[in-house]
Protein backbone atom coordinates (compact mmCIF):
# COMPACT_ATOMS: atom_id res chain seq x y z
CA UNK A 1 0.00 0.00 0.00
CA UNK A 2 1.46 3.15 -1.17
CA UNK A 3 -1.14 5.48 -0.32
CA UNK A 4 -0.75 8.99 -0.44
CA UNK A 5 -1.57 9.24 3.36
CA UNK A 6 -0.18 12.56 4.06
CA UNK A 7 -2.69 13.83 1.75
CA UNK A 8 -5.58 11.56 3.44
CA UNK A 9 -5.51 13.11 6.89
CA UNK A 10 -5.01 16.69 4.91
CA UNK A 11 -7.63 18.78 6.56
CA UNK A 12 -5.90 21.94 5.55
CA UNK A 13 -4.90 24.68 8.30
CA UNK A 14 -7.54 25.40 11.09
CA UNK A 15 -7.46 28.62 12.79
CA UNK A 16 -7.13 28.05 16.26
CA UNK A 17 -10.54 29.53 18.24
CA UNK A 18 -9.53 27.96 21.55
CA UNK A 19 -8.68 29.79 24.60
CA UNK A 20 -5.10 31.71 25.36
CA UNK A 21 -4.10 31.92 28.58
CA UNK A 22 -3.19 35.51 30.08
CA UNK A 23 0.76 35.96 31.67
CA UNK A 24 0.47 34.34 35.18
CA UNK A 25 -0.47 31.09 33.09
CA UNK A 26 2.79 31.62 30.76
CA UNK A 27 4.60 32.64 33.83
CA UNK A 28 3.65 29.01 35.28
CA UNK A 29 3.97 27.31 32.36
CA UNK A 30 7.38 28.39 32.17
CA UNK A 31 8.22 28.02 35.68
CA UNK A 32 6.97 24.36 35.86
CA UNK A 33 9.41 23.39 33.05
CA UNK A 34 12.41 25.12 34.74
CA UNK A 35 11.64 23.13 37.93
CA UNK A 36 11.24 19.91 35.73
CA UNK A 37 14.89 21.06 33.86
CA UNK A 38 16.80 21.11 37.22
CA UNK A 39 15.51 17.74 38.22
CA UNK A 40 16.27 16.34 34.78
CA UNK A 41 12.55 15.25 33.86
CA UNK A 42 11.28 15.42 30.58
CA UNK A 43 14.77 15.09 29.32
CA UNK A 44 17.65 12.15 28.58
CA UNK A 45 18.68 9.89 30.83
CA UNK A 46 21.84 11.44 31.29
CA UNK A 47 20.49 14.35 32.57
CA UNK A 48 18.54 12.94 35.15
CA UNK A 49 21.71 11.65 36.63
CA UNK A 50 23.69 14.48 38.33
CA UNK A 51 19.92 15.78 40.34
CA UNK A 52 19.21 12.26 41.52
CA UNK A 53 22.81 11.51 42.82
CA UNK A 54 22.51 14.71 45.07
CA UNK A 55 18.20 13.79 46.17
CA UNK A 56 19.71 10.27 46.73
CA UNK A 57 22.92 11.60 49.15
CA UNK A 58 20.89 14.02 51.20
CA UNK A 59 17.65 11.82 51.48
CA UNK A 60 19.83 9.15 52.96
CA UNK A 61 21.87 11.44 54.89
CA UNK A 62 17.83 12.55 56.80
CA UNK A 63 17.19 8.67 56.78
CA UNK A 64 20.23 8.23 58.29
CA UNK A 65 20.13 10.64 61.18
CA UNK A 66 16.21 9.74 61.53
CA UNK A 67 17.39 6.06 62.28
CA UNK A 68 19.95 7.02 64.68
CA UNK A 69 17.66 9.12 66.54
CA UNK A 70 15.03 6.65 66.42
CA UNK A 71 17.39 4.17 68.24
CA UNK A 72 19.11 6.24 70.48
CA UNK A 73 16.56 9.08 70.81
CA UNK A 74 19.55 11.82 70.41
CA UNK A 75 19.31 14.63 68.21
CA UNK A 76 21.99 14.18 66.15
CA UNK A 77 21.51 17.12 63.41
CA UNK A 78 18.57 20.21 63.86
CA UNK A 79 16.28 20.75 61.28
CA UNK A 80 18.61 23.81 60.38
CA UNK A 81 22.15 22.21 60.91
CA UNK A 82 20.95 19.62 58.50
CA UNK A 83 20.58 22.38 55.94
CA UNK A 84 23.91 24.04 57.26
CA UNK A 85 25.60 20.36 56.62
CA UNK A 86 24.02 19.92 52.96
CA UNK A 87 25.00 23.64 51.90
CA UNK A 88 27.91 22.44 50.02
CA UNK A 89 25.94 19.83 47.95
CA UNK A 90 23.63 22.41 47.30
CA UNK A 91 26.24 24.75 45.92
CA UNK A 92 26.97 22.28 43.21
CA UNK A 93 23.42 21.36 42.25
CA UNK A 94 22.70 25.09 42.08
CA UNK A 95 26.00 25.19 39.82
CA UNK A 96 24.98 22.59 37.86
CA UNK A 97 21.11 23.44 37.65
CA UNK A 98 21.11 27.31 37.43
CA UNK A 99 23.28 26.54 33.68
CA UNK A 100 20.80 24.29 32.55
CA UNK A 101 18.26 26.77 33.41
CA UNK A 102 19.92 30.22 31.57
CA UNK A 103 22.84 29.11 29.66
CA UNK A 104 21.84 26.52 27.36
CA UNK A 105 18.72 29.20 26.42
CA UNK A 106 20.93 31.89 25.74
CA UNK A 107 24.10 29.16 23.66
CA UNK A 108 21.21 27.46 21.47
CA UNK A 109 19.51 31.40 20.07
CA UNK A 110 16.19 30.11 21.54
CA UNK A 111 15.67 33.16 23.40
CA UNK A 112 14.39 35.08 20.31
CA UNK A 113 11.69 32.88 19.97
CA UNK A 114 10.16 33.58 24.04
CA UNK A 115 10.77 37.37 23.35
CA UNK A 116 8.84 37.30 20.91
CA UNK A 117 5.72 35.89 22.54
CA UNK A 118 3.50 38.12 24.81
CA UNK A 119 5.44 36.87 27.65
CA UNK A 120 7.33 39.74 29.22
CA UNK A 121 11.40 39.59 29.42
CA UNK A 122 11.69 40.22 33.30
CA UNK A 123 9.20 37.05 33.62
CA UNK A 124 11.45 34.91 31.72
CA UNK A 125 14.26 35.33 34.31
CA UNK A 126 11.92 35.39 36.93
CA UNK A 127 10.20 32.48 36.06
CA UNK A 128 13.83 30.89 35.64
CA UNK A 129 15.15 32.42 38.92
CA UNK A 130 11.51 30.89 40.83
CA UNK A 131 12.19 27.51 39.31
CA UNK A 132 15.82 27.10 40.97
CA UNK A 133 14.46 28.70 44.33
CA UNK A 134 11.81 25.96 44.24
CA UNK A 135 14.50 23.55 43.16
CA UNK A 136 17.21 24.24 46.01
CA UNK A 137 14.11 24.54 48.48
CA UNK A 138 13.09 20.93 47.49
CA UNK A 139 16.05 19.59 47.88
CA UNK A 140 16.80 20.25 51.47
CA UNK A 141 12.88 20.91 52.46
CA UNK A 142 12.33 17.33 51.32
CA UNK A 143 14.69 15.43 53.35
CA UNK A 144 13.84 18.07 56.05
CA UNK A 145 10.49 16.53 55.85
CA UNK A 146 11.42 12.76 55.84
CA UNK A 147 13.48 13.42 58.81
CA UNK A 148 10.24 15.40 60.35
CA UNK A 149 7.72 12.24 59.43
CA UNK A 150 10.21 9.89 61.46
CA UNK A 151 10.49 11.96 64.03
CA UNK A 152 6.36 12.90 64.58
CA UNK A 153 6.20 8.54 64.12
CA UNK A 154 8.69 6.91 66.71
CA UNK A 155 7.82 10.39 68.94
CA UNK A 156 7.22 9.04 72.57
CA UNK A 157 4.96 12.21 73.55
CA UNK A 158 1.67 11.45 71.65
CA UNK A 159 0.41 14.71 69.58
CA UNK A 160 1.61 17.22 71.34
CA UNK A 161 5.07 15.70 70.58
CA UNK A 162 4.68 16.31 66.48
CA UNK A 163 3.37 19.52 67.37
CA UNK A 164 6.90 20.28 69.39
CA UNK A 165 8.21 18.75 66.03
CA UNK A 166 6.55 20.59 63.88
CA UNK A 167 7.24 23.39 65.62
CA UNK A 168 11.13 23.09 65.16
CA UNK A 169 10.72 21.91 61.35
CA UNK A 170 9.05 24.97 60.25
CA UNK A 171 12.08 27.53 61.07
CA UNK A 172 13.97 24.90 59.38
CA UNK A 173 11.94 25.34 56.56
CA UNK A 174 12.50 28.83 56.50
CA UNK A 175 16.67 28.44 57.12
CA UNK A 176 16.18 26.15 53.96
CA UNK A 177 14.33 28.72 52.37
CA UNK A 178 16.52 31.28 52.98
CA UNK A 179 19.62 29.12 51.85
CA UNK A 180 17.70 28.35 48.34
CA UNK A 181 16.48 32.29 47.73
CA UNK A 182 20.60 33.36 48.19
CA UNK A 183 21.78 30.53 46.08
CA UNK A 184 19.56 30.80 43.38
CA UNK A 185 19.82 34.38 42.93
CA UNK A 186 23.45 34.14 42.61
CA UNK A 187 23.80 30.93 41.03
CA UNK A 188 21.65 32.45 38.49
CA UNK A 189 22.77 35.61 37.95
CA UNK A 190 26.35 34.22 37.44
CA UNK A 191 25.06 31.55 34.93
CA UNK A 192 23.36 34.03 32.85
CA UNK A 193 26.52 35.82 31.86
CA UNK A 194 27.43 32.99 29.83
CA UNK A 195 26.35 30.47 27.43
CA UNK A 196 28.89 28.35 28.34
CA UNK A 197 27.13 25.67 30.89
CA UNK A 198 31.00 24.34 31.97
CA UNK A 199 31.77 28.42 32.36
CA UNK A 200 28.81 29.21 33.96
CA UNK A 201 29.40 25.91 36.67
CA UNK A 202 32.78 26.76 36.95
CA UNK A 203 31.73 30.46 38.31
CA UNK A 204 28.94 29.63 40.12
CA UNK A 205 31.36 27.46 42.35
CA UNK A 206 34.15 29.95 42.29
CA UNK A 207 31.74 32.38 43.63
CA UNK A 208 30.73 30.58 46.57
CA UNK A 209 34.06 28.74 47.31
CA UNK A 210 36.47 31.37 46.48
CA UNK A 211 34.71 34.16 48.39
CA UNK A 212 35.19 31.41 51.84
CA UNK A 213 38.97 31.52 52.50
CA UNK A 214 38.20 36.08 52.24
CA UNK A 215 35.56 35.19 55.25
CA UNK A 216 38.82 32.72 57.46
CA UNK A 217 41.04 35.88 56.78
CA UNK A 218 39.11 38.69 58.32
CA UNK A 219 37.80 36.62 61.10
CA UNK A 220 41.58 36.18 62.35
CA UNK A 221 42.40 39.81 61.98
CA UNK A 222 42.85 41.33 64.87
CA UNK A 223 39.45 43.29 65.80
CA UNK A 224 36.78 42.03 67.10
CA UNK A 225 34.21 44.60 64.95
CA UNK A 226 35.70 42.39 61.56
CA UNK A 227 35.88 39.22 63.13
CA UNK A 228 31.80 39.59 63.94
CA UNK A 229 31.53 40.58 59.99
CA UNK A 230 33.82 38.66 58.95
CA UNK A 231 30.86 35.99 57.85
CA UNK A 232 29.47 39.44 55.27
CA UNK A 233 32.11 38.00 53.11
CA UNK A 234 30.80 34.83 51.25
CA UNK A 235 27.20 34.44 50.02
CA UNK A 236 27.27 31.35 52.14
CA UNK A 237 28.17 32.58 55.45
CA UNK A 238 25.76 35.35 55.40
CA UNK A 239 23.51 32.89 55.05
CA UNK A 240 24.64 31.36 58.19
CA UNK A 241 25.04 34.64 60.00
CA UNK A 242 21.19 34.99 59.77
CA UNK A 243 20.67 31.56 60.63
CA UNK A 244 22.90 32.12 63.99
CA UNK A 245 21.01 35.97 64.62
CA UNK A 246 17.58 34.19 63.93
CA UNK A 247 17.46 30.66 65.25
CA UNK A 248 20.48 30.67 67.89
CA UNK A 249 20.63 27.23 69.75
CA UNK A 250 19.45 25.33 67.21
CA UNK A 251 22.20 26.18 65.13
CA UNK A 252 25.26 26.14 67.22
CA UNK A 253 25.98 25.39 70.66
CA UNK A 254 24.76 28.16 73.21
CA UNK A 255 26.98 31.17 73.42
CA UNK A 256 28.81 30.62 69.84
CA UNK A 257 26.26 32.29 67.82
CA UNK A 258 27.57 35.68 70.22
CA UNK A 259 31.14 34.67 69.70
CA UNK A 260 30.49 34.67 65.64
CA UNK A 261 28.57 37.53 64.59
CA UNK A 262 27.82 39.46 67.98
CA UNK A 263 25.48 42.10 68.19
CA UNK A 264 25.69 42.66 64.16
CA UNK A 265 22.71 39.99 63.58
CA UNK A 266 20.07 42.72 61.85
CA UNK A 267 23.34 43.75 59.29
CA UNK A 268 23.33 40.33 58.82
CA UNK A 269 19.90 40.27 57.99
CA UNK A 270 19.75 43.02 55.92
CA UNK A 271 22.86 41.88 54.09
CA UNK A 272 21.13 38.87 52.46
CA UNK A 273 18.11 40.88 51.64
CA UNK A 274 20.63 43.14 49.87
CA UNK A 275 22.46 40.39 48.32
CA UNK A 276 19.35 38.77 46.93
CA UNK A 277 17.37 41.78 45.84
CA UNK A 278 21.11 42.93 43.98
CA UNK A 279 20.80 39.16 42.38
CA UNK A 280 17.48 39.82 41.08
CA UNK A 281 17.82 43.40 39.89
CA UNK A 282 21.36 42.72 38.01
CA UNK A 283 20.02 39.40 36.15
CA UNK A 284 16.28 41.63 35.16
CA UNK A 285 19.28 44.04 33.80
CA UNK A 286 21.08 41.58 32.10
CA UNK A 287 17.90 40.39 30.68
CA UNK A 288 16.86 43.97 29.02
CA UNK A 289 19.95 43.26 27.43
CA UNK A 290 19.53 40.40 26.00
CA UNK A 291 16.19 40.58 24.86
CA UNK A 292 16.77 43.67 22.85
CA UNK A 293 19.19 41.99 20.77
CA UNK B 1 -7.40 47.62 7.47
CA UNK B 2 -3.73 48.31 7.01
CA UNK B 3 -1.58 45.35 8.16
CA UNK B 4 1.79 47.35 9.08
CA UNK B 5 2.27 51.59 9.05
CA UNK B 6 5.29 53.51 9.85
CA UNK B 7 5.55 57.05 10.37
CA UNK B 8 9.13 59.06 9.90
CA UNK B 9 9.90 56.08 11.98
CA UNK B 10 13.51 56.07 12.71
CA UNK B 11 16.22 54.04 14.76
CA UNK B 12 19.52 55.46 15.93
CA UNK B 13 21.78 52.90 17.84
CA UNK B 14 24.02 55.04 20.66
CA UNK B 15 23.27 58.14 18.48
CA UNK B 16 25.59 57.47 15.92
CA UNK B 17 24.96 54.41 13.84
CA UNK B 18 20.96 54.81 11.84
CA UNK B 19 19.34 52.06 11.26
CA UNK B 20 16.24 53.39 10.08
CA UNK B 21 16.09 56.95 8.54
CA UNK B 22 12.34 58.33 8.49
CA UNK B 23 10.60 55.34 7.17
CA UNK B 24 7.40 55.83 6.36
CA UNK B 25 4.88 53.08 4.83
CA UNK B 26 1.92 51.66 5.19
CA UNK B 27 0.90 47.77 3.68
CA UNK B 28 -2.19 46.25 3.27
CA UNK B 29 -3.03 42.35 4.66
CA UNK B 30 -1.20 40.23 2.05
CA UNK B 31 2.31 38.29 1.45
CA UNK B 32 5.12 41.51 2.12
CA UNK B 33 8.44 41.37 0.55
CA UNK B 34 10.60 43.30 2.68
CA UNK B 35 14.10 43.74 0.52
CA UNK B 36 17.34 45.16 1.21
CA UNK B 37 20.99 44.58 1.00
CA UNK B 38 22.33 43.05 4.65
CA UNK B 39 22.91 46.02 6.77
CA UNK B 40 19.87 47.58 4.83
CA UNK B 41 17.84 47.74 8.20
CA UNK B 42 14.83 45.02 7.74
CA UNK B 43 16.03 43.10 11.21
CA UNK B 44 16.10 46.70 12.85
CA UNK B 45 12.32 46.84 11.91
CA UNK B 46 11.62 43.33 12.55
CA UNK B 47 12.13 44.09 16.14
CA UNK B 48 10.65 47.29 16.66
CA UNK B 49 7.54 45.50 15.00
CA UNK B 50 7.56 43.24 17.65
CA UNK B 51 8.29 46.06 20.43
CA UNK B 52 11.32 44.51 21.31
CA UNK B 53 13.58 47.19 20.28
CA UNK B 54 11.69 51.33 21.00
CA UNK B 55 12.05 53.48 17.69
CA UNK B 56 14.15 56.38 18.47
CA UNK B 57 11.38 58.81 17.17
CA UNK B 58 8.36 58.29 14.68
CA UNK B 59 5.17 56.05 15.12
CA UNK B 60 4.27 52.27 13.98
CA UNK B 61 1.75 50.27 14.16
CA UNK B 62 1.23 46.48 13.72
CA UNK B 63 -2.73 45.51 12.57
CA UNK B 64 -4.20 48.28 13.96
CA UNK B 65 -1.58 48.21 17.76
CA UNK B 66 1.00 50.16 18.88
CA UNK B 67 4.18 47.84 20.03
CA UNK B 68 5.68 50.55 22.05
CA UNK B 69 3.36 50.76 24.25
CA UNK B 70 1.42 47.44 24.23
CA UNK B 71 4.22 44.78 22.59
CA UNK B 72 2.04 42.06 24.51
CA UNK B 73 -0.97 42.40 22.07
CA UNK B 74 1.14 42.79 19.11
CA UNK B 75 3.08 39.72 19.73
CA UNK B 76 -0.12 37.18 20.84
CA UNK B 77 -0.75 37.83 17.29
CA UNK B 78 2.29 38.13 15.85
CA UNK B 79 4.74 34.59 14.39
CA UNK B 80 8.72 35.26 14.38
CA UNK B 81 10.96 33.46 12.86
CA UNK B 82 14.55 34.50 13.23
CA UNK B 83 17.59 34.77 10.79
CA UNK B 84 19.60 32.89 13.39
CA UNK B 85 19.97 29.37 14.28
CA UNK B 86 17.53 29.09 17.39
CA UNK B 87 16.94 25.55 18.41
CA UNK B 88 18.09 23.81 21.31
CA UNK B 89 19.80 20.68 19.73
CA UNK B 90 18.87 18.46 22.53
CA UNK B 91 14.88 18.69 22.36
CA UNK B 92 13.13 16.95 19.46
CA UNK B 93 10.78 19.53 17.19
CA UNK B 94 7.61 18.38 18.50
CA UNK B 95 8.69 19.44 22.79
CA UNK B 96 10.20 22.56 21.74
CA UNK B 97 6.99 23.56 19.40
CA UNK B 98 4.69 22.35 22.17
CA UNK B 99 6.25 24.16 24.92
CA UNK B 100 6.80 27.25 22.80
CA UNK B 101 2.59 27.10 22.37
CA UNK B 102 2.27 26.89 25.88
CA UNK B 103 4.38 30.09 26.32
CA UNK B 104 1.61 31.76 23.75
CA UNK B 105 -0.60 31.35 26.09
CA UNK B 106 -2.22 27.75 24.37
CA UNK B 107 -3.23 25.28 27.30
CA UNK B 108 -1.42 22.06 27.45
CA UNK B 109 -3.57 19.90 25.56
CA UNK B 110 -4.03 22.44 22.83
CA UNK B 111 -0.72 22.94 22.51
CA UNK B 112 0.32 19.49 21.84
CA UNK B 113 -2.41 19.42 19.06
CA UNK B 114 -1.36 22.55 17.35
CA UNK B 115 2.15 21.76 17.37
CA UNK B 116 1.86 18.23 15.68
CA UNK B 117 -0.84 20.50 13.01
CA UNK B 118 2.19 22.99 12.55
CA UNK B 119 4.41 20.23 12.41
CA UNK B 120 2.54 18.56 9.77
CA UNK B 121 2.08 21.83 7.53
CA UNK B 122 5.73 22.40 7.09
CA UNK B 123 6.10 19.29 5.90
CA UNK B 124 7.86 17.42 9.24
CA UNK B 125 6.19 14.03 10.26
CA UNK B 126 7.36 11.13 12.14
CA UNK B 127 11.16 12.80 12.31
CA UNK B 128 9.44 15.56 14.63
CA UNK B 129 10.19 13.42 17.63
CA UNK B 130 14.07 13.16 17.28
CA UNK B 131 16.52 15.04 18.79
CA UNK B 132 16.44 18.99 17.03
CA UNK B 133 20.28 18.74 16.70
CA UNK B 134 20.13 16.08 14.11
CA UNK B 135 18.11 17.86 11.73
CA UNK B 136 19.34 19.20 8.09
CA UNK B 137 19.01 23.25 7.83
CA UNK B 138 16.38 22.38 5.68
CA UNK B 139 14.68 20.58 9.05
CA UNK B 140 15.76 23.50 11.43
CA UNK B 141 14.17 25.98 8.98
CA UNK B 142 11.06 24.43 8.90
CA UNK B 143 10.93 23.72 13.14
CA UNK B 144 11.72 27.61 12.90
CA UNK B 145 8.66 28.57 10.39
CA UNK B 146 6.49 25.56 12.88
CA UNK B 147 6.92 27.33 16.33
CA UNK B 148 5.99 30.58 14.17
CA UNK B 149 2.93 29.66 13.58
CA UNK B 150 1.55 26.97 16.39
CA UNK B 151 -0.22 30.01 18.20
CA UNK B 152 -2.23 30.49 14.99
CA UNK B 153 -1.17 34.47 14.62
CA UNK B 154 -2.37 36.51 12.22
CA UNK B 155 0.34 38.08 10.88
CA UNK B 156 4.26 36.36 10.14
CA UNK B 157 7.40 37.95 10.52
CA UNK B 158 10.11 35.68 8.52
CA UNK B 159 13.88 36.95 8.86
CA UNK B 160 15.52 35.31 5.70
CA UNK B 161 13.10 32.37 5.76
CA UNK B 162 15.69 30.94 2.81
CA UNK B 163 18.82 31.43 4.69
CA UNK B 164 21.28 28.65 4.32
CA UNK B 165 19.10 26.62 2.16
CA UNK B 166 20.17 24.70 -1.65
CA UNK B 167 18.08 25.60 -4.30
CA UNK B 168 15.88 22.86 -4.14
CA UNK B 169 15.13 23.91 -0.37
CA UNK B 170 14.60 27.58 -1.32
CA UNK B 171 12.09 26.80 -3.50
CA UNK B 172 10.07 24.43 -0.98
CA UNK B 173 10.52 27.16 1.41
CA UNK B 174 8.90 29.82 -0.73
CA UNK B 175 6.09 27.72 -1.61
CA UNK B 176 5.49 27.44 1.88
CA UNK B 177 5.22 30.80 2.72
CA UNK B 178 3.31 31.37 -0.59
CA UNK B 179 1.21 28.28 0.92
CA UNK B 180 0.48 30.06 4.01
CA UNK B 181 -0.06 33.41 3.20
CA UNK B 182 -2.77 32.18 0.63
CA UNK B 183 -4.13 29.33 1.60
CA UNK B 184 -3.90 29.66 5.29
CA UNK B 185 -5.04 32.98 5.21
CA UNK B 186 -2.07 34.50 7.53
CA UNK B 187 -0.11 37.87 6.39
CA UNK B 188 3.01 37.07 5.96
CA UNK B 189 5.97 39.57 5.96
CA UNK B 190 9.37 38.15 4.24
CA UNK B 191 12.14 39.85 4.47
CA UNK B 192 15.25 38.87 2.29
CA UNK B 193 18.34 40.73 0.51
CA UNK B 194 17.87 38.19 -2.61
CA UNK B 195 14.55 40.26 -4.35
CA UNK B 196 14.31 37.75 -7.56
CA UNK B 197 13.04 35.48 -4.48
CA UNK B 198 10.24 37.78 -2.53
CA UNK B 199 9.18 38.67 -6.15
CA UNK B 200 8.23 35.39 -6.50
CA UNK B 201 5.72 35.06 -3.86
CA UNK B 202 4.58 38.06 -2.70
CA UNK B 203 1.83 40.89 -3.77
CA UNK B 204 3.33 43.79 -1.90
CA UNK B 205 6.78 44.78 -2.24
CA UNK B 206 9.02 47.13 0.45
CA UNK B 207 12.35 47.70 -0.66
CA UNK B 208 14.94 50.05 1.60
CA UNK B 209 18.50 50.48 1.99
CA UNK B 210 20.49 52.01 4.35
CA UNK B 211 17.57 52.71 6.44
CA UNK B 212 15.10 54.63 3.95
CA UNK B 213 12.25 53.90 1.84
CA UNK B 214 13.30 52.72 -1.62
CA UNK B 215 9.98 51.62 -2.95
CA UNK B 216 6.53 50.53 -1.78
CA UNK B 217 3.75 49.48 -3.60
CA UNK B 218 1.59 46.10 -5.10
CA UNK B 219 3.92 44.04 -6.87
CA UNK B 220 2.16 44.10 -10.23
CA UNK B 221 1.98 47.66 -10.43
CA UNK B 222 5.69 47.46 -9.98
CA UNK B 223 6.33 45.16 -12.66
CA UNK B 224 3.29 45.44 -15.66
CA UNK B 225 3.53 49.49 -16.01
CA UNK B 226 7.12 48.94 -17.13
CA UNK B 227 5.80 46.70 -19.80
CA UNK B 228 8.02 46.86 -23.25
CA UNK B 229 7.89 44.80 -26.55
CA UNK B 230 11.71 44.57 -27.73
CA UNK B 231 11.96 44.74 -31.60
CA UNK B 232 14.75 43.48 -33.45
CA UNK B 233 15.21 44.07 -37.44
CA UNK B 234 17.97 42.50 -39.48
CA UNK B 235 18.45 45.55 -41.15
CA UNK B 236 16.90 49.28 -41.39
CA UNK B 237 16.44 49.55 -37.67
CA UNK B 238 16.60 53.03 -38.36
CA UNK B 239 13.88 53.49 -40.67
CA UNK B 240 11.88 51.14 -38.70
CA UNK B 241 12.52 53.58 -35.58
CA UNK B 242 11.64 56.70 -37.68
CA UNK B 243 8.65 54.60 -38.65
CA UNK B 244 7.59 53.89 -35.37
CA UNK B 245 7.85 57.25 -34.14
CA UNK B 246 5.60 58.85 -36.78
CA UNK B 247 3.38 56.40 -35.25
CA UNK B 248 3.24 58.34 -32.38
CA UNK B 249 5.13 54.94 -30.32
CA UNK B 250 7.53 56.00 -28.05
CA UNK B 251 10.55 54.36 -29.16
CA UNK B 252 14.16 53.73 -27.14
CA UNK B 253 17.24 52.09 -28.33
CA UNK B 254 18.99 49.57 -26.26
CA UNK B 255 21.78 48.51 -28.42
CA UNK B 256 20.36 46.25 -31.44
CA UNK B 257 16.92 46.54 -30.16
CA UNK B 258 14.26 48.63 -30.69
CA UNK B 259 12.23 48.75 -27.03
CA UNK B 260 9.03 49.82 -27.50
CA UNK B 261 5.84 50.82 -24.46
CA UNK B 262 3.30 48.38 -24.52
CA UNK B 263 0.13 50.22 -24.28
CA UNK B 264 -2.28 47.67 -25.05
CA UNK B 265 -2.59 44.66 -27.91
CA UNK B 266 -3.14 46.85 -30.58
CA UNK B 267 0.80 47.79 -30.67
CA UNK B 268 1.52 44.64 -31.58
CA UNK B 269 -0.11 45.25 -34.55
CA UNK B 270 1.17 48.80 -35.23
CA UNK B 271 4.75 47.41 -34.89
CA UNK B 272 3.78 44.19 -37.26
CA UNK B 273 2.01 46.72 -39.78
CA UNK B 274 5.43 49.00 -39.66
CA UNK B 275 7.76 46.16 -40.48
CA UNK B 276 5.44 44.51 -43.19
CA UNK B 277 5.23 47.66 -44.53
CA UNK B 278 9.16 48.43 -44.56
CA UNK B 279 9.42 45.12 -45.27
CA UNK B 280 12.51 44.24 -43.15
CA UNK B 281 13.34 41.19 -41.83
CA UNK B 282 11.94 40.54 -38.08
CA UNK B 283 14.41 38.91 -36.15
CA UNK B 284 12.77 39.27 -33.15
CA UNK B 285 9.43 40.48 -31.37
CA UNK B 286 8.47 39.76 -27.58
CA UNK B 287 7.36 41.14 -24.73
CA UNK B 288 10.22 42.42 -22.43
CA UNK B 289 9.09 41.88 -18.31
CA UNK B 290 11.28 44.66 -16.63
CA UNK B 291 12.16 43.05 -13.80
CA UNK B 292 11.47 44.49 -9.87
CA UNK B 293 15.76 45.01 -9.60
CA UNK B 294 15.62 47.43 -12.09
CA UNK B 295 13.82 49.43 -9.39
CA UNK B 296 17.01 49.53 -7.68
CA UNK B 297 19.92 49.79 -10.57
CA UNK B 298 19.88 53.54 -10.38
CA UNK B 299 21.06 54.06 -7.11
CA UNK B 300 23.93 51.81 -7.32
CA UNK B 301 26.72 54.88 -7.97
CA UNK B 302 25.47 55.80 -4.84
CA UNK B 303 26.94 53.66 -2.77
CA UNK B 304 30.60 54.09 -3.81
Amino acid sequence: MSEPTGVIHDIGYQRYTGLRLGRRHVFGALWLHGLRTIFGLGRSAKAKIFPWLVIGIVTLVAAGLTAVRSQTGQVVMTYAQFADAMSWLVIFFAAVAAPELVSRDLRSGVLPLYFSRPLPRGDYALAKLLALVAGLWLLLGGPQLVMFLGAAFTTGDGLGGVRDELFDLLPGLLYAGLWAVVFASVGLLVASLTGKRAFAAGGVVAVFLMTTPIVGVLSILPSRTINELAMLASPSTVVQGVGLFTLGVQLAPPGAADQMIGDFGPVYALGAVLLAAACVALLLLRYRKVAAR
Amino acid sequence: MTLIATESLTKRYGGRVTALADLTVAVEPGIIGLVGANGAGKSTLIKILLGLLAPSSGRVSVLGLDPTTDPAAVRARVGYMPEHDALPPDLSAAELVTHLARMSGLPRTAARERASEALRHVGLHEERHRAVGGYSTGMKQRVKLAQALVHDPDLLLLDEPTNGLDPAGRDDMLALVHRIGTEFGISVLVCSHLLGEVERICDTLVAIDGGRLLRAGPIAAMTSATDVLAVEVSEGMEELASRLAALDLPVTRDGRTLLVALADEATYDLILGAVAELDLPLHRLDQRRHRVAELFAPREPAHV
